[in-house]
């Protein structure tokens, strides 16, 4: 039953649960849900000029997300459009334009299913190891600009008034997302990257009280997605990553009640 | 009387603009270690501008800011925490720097809320968080405190002692105080000085002076001249000869 290919994709699932635990407590925090998403639709043009120019694909993807955050930051400068009508924006055109692209690679069998929601045969040796490095290194950087991100996200000004540069940790926060999800794009598939960040965080948000215990508490959730959605997808043969988010869905919903339990103690 | 070595923040002819309106101009003001500064003025005079200009928030100013500490507290006038948070008042506390457990107690102690201490930050009412946000600001034992209207919604007991607490912090910490507030009576104290702003500034000096300025008196009338100059009067026959204690 634990063949090979099985066995690599708990391992390189467990490392993007790791790290999307913590990520996903600011992407709640910060109301970045559809931030993510666009990040991730923007993944796909990452992944077809990877394919085209024959470069490795989390690089590529990583790379293509920055640009386009950054794109982002420079409009929401110097355009009057509201926030969500520039993210649909970068979102779709360049999910878009990604799709055009593909249509003109004839040359290559793409997988769009897998490309989308994730495929956990595909999962290599080497795709272990850009997720267990690169995990490691976003968590890193995640820990070092902890204190400002933490405390701008509480409070702007009180973490700018006490000198703590707050646009830095912003700005550095912006890349470490674009690099999960460079990390977790063949896990997950590029739709659905966005649940995985957001669910175990939601999931952690109804059963914790401070910041660290919603940290852990959406790092084990995540975990659990993953150990589940994966025994799910071998056993009924489904794509890994609505597996993995449907997981997270159910632990969600077991955490509310958590929620109804607290609420009738406080009455 | 003031050396330069004491200066903890200066204004130069410091303005602020959003969108070509001024919102405030011209200001020049300094605090020194063991002072306290503040600021008065009607509503949209640009107090908590100038506050911000000082605390280098705002960054496209005109005229200059020169500051010479880095260990700022800042208490704001407005502050919308998202609840989306799981944030305790111990959480709170460690926001932008780490200290030890007896700091905080302390602090909490200080303003009267250690028993807040593991309860959310949603949970509180409006007086115990501005008490929580001012022992935040004192915890770190700041050289340069910046409080805008630190005792909005303190019940009136409460904002007497917060008062004289904000006074005893100063002359322990020996740190400089950059002080917004409304309430003439309980504010003017403990001030060494204080400047009037009206989108520039209108006058500026000790209490006493400033209380007998005619700009001052056409921004507030006649009645708020007379509070000042009262309080003055009154502090001045309470506290002296060694301890004897006059009555008015």
């Amino acid at each position: 039953m634990f063949d090979d290919f099985f066995i690599r994709a708990l391992i390189a699932g467990l490392g993007v649960a790791i790290v999307t635990g913590p990520l996903g407590c600011f992407v709640i925090w910060r109301r970045l849900s559809y931030f993510g998403d666009t990040l991730s639709h923007s993944a796909l043009l990452g992944v077809t000029l990877a394919y085209s120019m024959e470069f490795n694909i989390a690089l590529s993807v990583f790379i293509i997300s920055s640009l386009i955050a950054l794109t982002l930051i420079h409009l929401q400068k110097r355009t009057n459009l509201p926030g969500d009508a520039l993210l649909g924006l970068l979102a779709h055109s360049s999910l878009a334009v990604g799709l055009v692209v593909i249509g003109f690679l004839t040359f290559i069998r793409f997988d769009i299913m897998g490309l989308l929601f994730g495929d956990i045969l595909a999962v290599t040796v080497k795709d272990i190891f850009v997720i267990w490095v690169g995990g490691a290194l976003i968590l890193l950087v995640l820990k070092l600009i902890w204190k400002p991100l933490f405390a701008s996200t509480v409070n702007y000004e009180l973490a700018e008034a006490e000198g703590l540069n707050p646009d830095r940790a912003k700005a550095i926060f912006t890349i470490l997302m674009a690099g999960i999800i460079a990390i977790s794009i063949k896990m997950v598939g590029l739709l659905l990257i966005t649940g995985m960040l957001i669910i175990p965080a939601a999931m952690a948000r109804n059963i914790s009280d401070s910041p660290q215990k919603m940290v852990v508490y959406s790092i084990i959730g995540g975990l659990l997605s993953v150990i589940l959605g994966l025994f799910s997808s071998l056993e009924f043969n489904t794509s890994s990553g609505p597996s993995i988010i449907a997981a997270a869905l159910f632990l969600f919903i077991l955490s509310l009640f958590n929620i109804k339990q607290s609420i009738k103690l406080k009455n | 009387m003031s050396s330069d070595q004491n200066i903890l923040v200066k204004l130069k002819d410091a303005g602020f603009q959003i969108n070509d309106k001024w919102l405030v101009k011209g200001v020049s003001l300094q605090v020194e270690k063991g002072k306290i500064v503040t600021l008065i003025g009607p509503n949209g005079s640009g107090k908590s501008t100038t506050a911000k200009i000082a605390l280098g928030i705002y960054k496209k100013i005109d005229g200059s800011v020169e500051k010479y500490t880095d260990k700022i507290g800042y208490v704001p006038q407005k502050i919308s925490i998202d609840w989306t948070l799981p944030l305790r008042v111990y959480d709170f506390m460690l926001l932008t720097e780490n200290l030890d457990e007896e700091s905080i107690n302390n602090a909490l102690s200080l303003t009267g809320v250690t028993h807040l201490k593991n309860k959310n930050l949603g949970d509180l009412s409006g007086g115990e968080f501005q008490r929580v946000l001012l022992a935040r600001a004192i915890s770190k034992k700041p050289e340069l405190l910046v409080l805008d209207e630190p005792v909005q919604g303190v019940d009136f007991t409460g904002e007497i002692a917060l008062y004289e607490l904000i006074k005893k912090i100063s002359d322990e910490l020996n740190c400089g105080i950059l002080l917004i507030s409304h309430d003439l009576h309980t504010v003017m104290s403990a001030t060494d000085h204080v400047v009037c702003l009206n989108g520039h500034v209108c006058c500026s000096g000790s209490p006493i002076d400033v209380a007998k300025n005619n700009e001052y008196k056409a921004l507030f009338g006649e009645k708020a001249s007379q509070i000042l100059s009262r309080y003055e009067h009154r502090h001045d026959h309470v506290h002296t000869n060694e301890g004897e204690i006059k009555k008015n």
